[in-house]
């Protein structure tokens, strides 16, 4: 069987590398390498995706072991465990401390600030006059200040974290060393947040998990750490990231535009078919590792053995998506994995489904004329996917 | 042992896996929404677990004499 190297080089723009899509096609369950660490399966249909990300068969924790030798990007094996590489029961421990304060009936309170800061945005933009970029201009600072509130940032400290956070998620973008700097700079300056809340507490979310940790035992230290970090990083790079990426996806699909202007009852399906589409992963993704034998279309994937999986290469599978390459604001059923499946589900998903459709249709309701100014340049080598720039005018 | 009952708004499900994968025995996805195994469990952690972590708050956990359990508001 032909092993072949992995991650796969990212498109110019929003799209999937082809390969993905022969695969899925022909070999749905492939052979690959990543730079370091062991060989790993990759699975790119939908149902061996489900059963992946969702089955306990599959566990996380062993990519925290140098002994195991994960496939990983990096040379070293990761130090620092997060609740990305926890399972079940640990994972759920830390998990629930913050669900309550996720969930959607709660996220949706939110909607009022959100429209306000969106608002707010879109009138230094207006006041400023085109051409803007709107990467700085609204993306990034909506998202930004949602997750800096939710967590008790301080206004102020915002500038400071956007670098470290930008090293943090690279994983080419930057030196081996830059990267390692980043994510201490981020640990250092929550662990420094974290007591500061101690003394002063609020009605914020690392208030709630340094309570947590202090009178209910219920996290470490380290634990209470890194949920910070991971939070404040995956709060803003994704869902900033997003924004730019759909008013793009829109501005060069001009006939959904008009659809969505004409008819805005449309935007939450819009909103979750663009989430479907949109590759917003750079990454080779986080792989599962096998606790049992378990067959995958076909291929017994034995106890010990990683798998990779991609839920936005599952998200063009034909077998559940008709037209998978089509952006369609009336697919019926839109059952996506932009946001994974099963333990790791994003716990910020409605938060993020929120922001989105707030920036969106605030922006299209605004600018009628809106449109690209410039060509668009993708970063790449990251975590996440998003332009460099958007710049436009209207 | 006390006996619970579970039920799932299969309108607010999202089919997110989350339950499904926490309490595997006691929830399945079928067509992309949950639904409990049994409607009626022995008391088991999990299906709170299960229902607190429910970012749609989709699942209800009632004890036999019909308290609500989970989620918690």
């Amino acid at each position: 069987m032909q092993v072949r190297a992995y991650p796969f080089a990212e498109p110019d723009d929003l799209g999937v590398n082809g390969t993905y899509l022969e695969l899925q096609r022909d070999e749905p369950v492939a052979r690959v390498r990543l730079p370091y660490g062991r060989e790993a399966w990759l699975v790119t249909r939908y149902a061996d995706a489900k059963v992946v990300l969702a089955d306990p068969r599959f566990s996380r924790a062993p990519v925290m072991d140098a002994d195991y030798d994960p496939p990983r990007t990096m040379p070293e094996v990761p130090g620092i465990t997060t609740i990305l590489s926890m399972d079940p029961p640990e994972h759920t421990r830390l998990r629930r401390i913050l669900a309550k304060a996720f969930t959607a009936r709660r996220t949706g309170q939110l909607r009022e600030r959100a429209q306000e800061i969106v608002d707010g945005l879109l009138d230094a933009m207006e006041e400023q006059g085109p051409p803007a970029d709107l990467v700085d201009a609204l993306a990034m600072p909506v998202a930004i200040t949602l997750i800096s509130e939710m967590l008790g940032v301080p206004a102020l400290d915002r500038v400071k974290f956007r670098e470290w956070s930008d090293a943090a998620v690279a994983i080419t973008a930057f030196t081996v060393p830059e990267i390692e700097a980043g994510a201490a700079a981020l640990r250092a300056y929550i662990r420094e947040l974290v007591e500061d809340k101690r003394q002063n507490p609020a009605d914020d979310m690392l208030t709630v998990l340094v309570h947590a940790h202090d009178n209910e035992d219920r996290l470490t230290e380290e634990e209470l750490v890194s949920f910070g970090v991971t939070l404040l990083i995956a709060g803003h790079e994704t869902t900033g990231s997003e924004i730019s990426n759909f008013v793009y996806q829109l501005l060069t699909h001009p006939d959904r535009l008009a659809e969505l202007r004409a008819d805005p009852s449309l935007l939450p399906a819009a909103i979750e078919e663009l989430l479907r589409i949109t590759k917003l992963s750079g990454a080779p993704g986080f792989p599962r590792i096998a606790t049992a034998d378990v067959e995958l279309s076909g291929v017994t994937i034995r106890a010990g053995e990683a798998v990779f999986v991609d839920g936005l290469v599952a998200n063009r599978d034909p077998a559940v998506f008709p037209n998978p390459h089509e952006l369609d604001f009336h697919r019926p059923h839109n059952p996506h994995f932009a946001f994974g499946h099963g333990v790791h589900h994003c716990i910020g998903a409605p938060l993020a489904r929120m922001e989105l459709q707030v920036s969106i249709s605030t922006l299209l309701n605004r600018f009628p004329n809106l449109e690209l100014a410039d060509d668009v340049v993708f970063k790449k080598g990251r975590l996440v996917r998003g332009p460099e720039r958007l710049l436009v005018r209207w | 042992m006390s006996e619970w009952t579970i039920e799932v708004d299969r309108g607010a499900c999202l089919g997110t896996g989350m339950c499904t994968s926490i309490a595997p025995d006691h929830f399945r996805l079928d067509d992309g929404t949950s639904s409990p195994v049994k409607a009626r469990v022995d008391a088991d952690d999990a299906v709170i677990d299960a229902a607190e972590s429910c970012p749609m708050e989709a699942i209800l956990v009632r004890s036999a004499d019909g308290e609500v359990l989970a989620p918690q508001l």
